[in-house]
């Protein structure tokens, strides 16, 4: 399948264009152009590495934006045997910006939720480009309440821009649709995994992010604002977000380190459009091997653990404590699978 | 054609007088509401709301803990002790976080301890708008958790004030947004104690802290008038191009929405409060 390119991709892909090019044209010339072709694809091959090695944050958050980026529906019906979708929030509409249900991995029930975008414009209308409505959180909640009630544990895929910014969500709550969902989900009595997948959008992410154990793919993002939002505030241009993508820290490897996330799971070079059946199935593994830990732990254990794990995060200094910083554990040994980590904090922005 | 190119006059620009240099500031204010000229010391006798109007002005956290506390006094104070650093370099951050200090001669943006209102032990935090637009970061997510956590030993009920209109800190990046999280599961904790949480929103209160411990309140009670709001009234017209009915996101707008129980003016806050305490039977 062709994919939309990036623009820091563009003459990697124009490379490849021309060796299969040369490939064709030596095919029907009946010509022997190995050694060529053999050339060309070790350059080729040189160029991937430097392209996809050393991404920027902001080139990572564009592959987490891509519109081919296998979305939720792909890993629900890539991951489970069988999947039932269960819709709306029984008050008010169906949010298709949130999607949900009951799915098996292994042959065990579990609810899955996720906020979905589309591939295309069409599916994105459809879908609302996957800014969900109060609705969808709403949604979810009921869905996260089946399985408190039936004791199967929750996976979450979280995929979106943010929550809708417009007159439909401020009229009927999202902000309150949002909390409560922080605030039921920290007490849920199940397992609970988060799995970033693409965009995490502020808090309209977070609204269904609250979990036992939270993982992301290494070209998925998370920040409390965009890098467009952000630039527009500090420099009043939003053509700098790259520039402050840099200051964020909303990749990967830098959320592993503040503590926010729990595991990295990898991509093949270029995003997981390259090769989404790979990485659905590395976040299948992940959460059997997640749910399994958890499946082992008291309702006590699961509440307690969810707890403590949000309630440690911050950074700040106090006055009773002879150390300077109470902060989550840096966790510097552990070797980020997208291979974009970098390490030191101390970085001049100005 | 020489006579299109030549001006007959000349024209000179004379500069505007400021009309507002004419009124000292530190003096008088001009009600945004009203627009009459009022004495500052009419307005901070006045609870800091307009006497001709009653618009309510924006209250320092300090001033709004004279308003409800008995006594105007913490029992104890529990904010305070622990200071904000600046996790990823952000630009600026520690320029605001000193000009928020000498704003408000606060530590961060909120305060927080045990008081009685009404005779009633309670544990009381309040945001201060003056400290970078009352956003939360670290600092107040840890104090806000902190006061919580505390009444949940207690056993007694939590009323938090929220002026905020910067929601999560973006200095902080993605640690503020988990101080969302970090309020809300508190909350869970006070709710499943069955202690009784009241949520006082003033203007403005905006993004992830209307997004969290703002909206999670047994009883929500807002001030007249006041913006409350997820995204910003600017970020809706920017990204939808929409355009949005007059009164959007006031006080009265969420009352007639369903949002929240009651607009209650600053005059009657503390009395209302101390009725609402009387309310659980222990």
């Amino acid at each position: 399948m062709a994919h939309e390119n990036l623009d820091f991709e563009e003459s990697l892909v124009e490379l490849e264009r021309r060796i299969d090019e040369l490939k064709k044209f030596s095919d029907n010339q009946r010509l022997d152009m190995q050694e060529e072709i053999k050339r060309m694809e070790e350059r080729a091959q040189k160029l991937r590495r430097e392209t996809y090695e050393q991404l920027t944050p902001w080139q990572i958050v564009q592959i987490s934006r891509h519109l081919q980026r296998p979305h939720t529906l792909d890993y629900i019906h890539g991951m489970f045997e069988d999947f039932m979708e269960m819709h709306g929030d029984r008050a008010f509409i169906d949010d298709r910006a949130m999607v949900g249900g009951v799915a098996w991995l292994n042959k065990k029930p579990l609810i899955v939720i996720g906020t979905q975008k589309g591939k295309d414009t069409k599916e994105n209308i459809a879908c609302n480009f996957g800014l969900p409505l109060p609705e969808g959180y709403r949604k979810a909640l009921r869905l996260m309440k089946f399985a408190e009630k039936f004791n199967l544990p929750v996976v979450t895929l979280v995929d979106t821009a943010g929550a809708f910014p417009g007159l439909e969500g401020e009229e009927r709550g999202v902000a309150e649709a949002i909390a409560r969902n922080l605030r039921e989900m920290s007490i849920l009595r199940i397992p609970v995994v988060v799995v970033i997948i693409g965009e995490g959008g502020s808090g309209g992410a977070l609204g269904i992010g609250v979990g036992n154990r939270v993982l992301m793919l290494a070209n998925a993002s998370y920040t409390v604002i965009t890098p467009e939002g952000c630039a527009a505030i500090l420099w009043k241009d939003r053509n700098q977000a790259p520039r402050a993508s840099e200051i964020l820290r909303l990749t990967a490897p830098d959320l592993k380190q503040l503590g926010i996330i729990d595991e990295i799971i990898g991509e093949p070079p270029g995003g997981a459009h390259h090769e989404p059946a790979f990485v659905i199935e590395g976040v299948k593994q992940a959460l059997e091997r997640h749910l399994g830990e958890l499946s082992k732990k008291s309702v006590k254990q699961l509440q307690d653990e969810r707890y403590e794990k949000f309630r440690r995060i911050g950074f700040y200094t106090d006055a009773d404590l002879p150390k300077p910083c109470s902060s989550p554990p840096a966790n510097e040994d552990t070797a980020p699978a997208g291979g974009n980590g970098k390490p030191d904090k101390k970085k001049k922005h100005d | 054609m020489d006579w299109f190119r030549k001006p007959k006059y000349m024209t000179v620009r004379v500069p505007k007088k400021d009309k507002k240099a004419a009124i000292p500031e530190n003096l008088v204010t001009r009600c945004p509401a009203c627009n009459e000229i009022i004495f500052n010391k009419e307005i901070e006798s006045a609870d800091r709301t307009c006497p001709k109007c009653n618009h309510h002005f924006h209250m320092p956290a300090l001033e709004r803990l004279r308003l409800l506390a008995d006594n105007g006094i913490f029992l104890e104070q529990l904010s305070g002790r622990i200071k904000a650093t600046d996790p990823l370099g952000f630009p600026g951050y520690q320029e605001k976080l000193e000009k928020g200090k000498k704003n408000t001669s606060l530590e961060d943006a909120v305060i927080g301890g045990i008081c009685t209102v009404g005779g009633i032990r309670t544990g009381l935090a309040i945001t201060d708008f003056g400290f970078m637009g009352g956003s939360m970061g670290s600092v107040l997510g840890e104090e806000v958790a902190r006061l919580i956590e505390r009444c949940c030993q207690e056993k007694i009920p939590v009323i938090i004030v929220s002026s905020s209109g910067g929601g999560a800190r973006m200095q902080e990046g993605i640690i503020s947004l988990m101080q969302m999280a970090k309020t809300s599961a508190a909350l869970a904790r006070l709710a499943e104690a069955g202690l009784l949480f009241v949520s006082v929103l003033a203007d403005p209160t905006g993004g992830g802290v209307t997004a969290s411990f703002a909206m999670l309140g047994d009883i929500i009670i807002a001030e007249p008038n006041a913006l409350i709001m997820f995204a910003g009234p600017r970020v809706i017209e920017q990204t939808i191009r929409q355009h949005l009915p007059k009164r959007f996101q006031r006080a009265e707008f969420l009352q007639e929405h369903g949002m929240i129980d009651m607009i209650v003016k600053r005059q009657d806050l503390k009395k209302t409060l101390a009725r609402l305490l009387t309310v659980p039977r222990s």
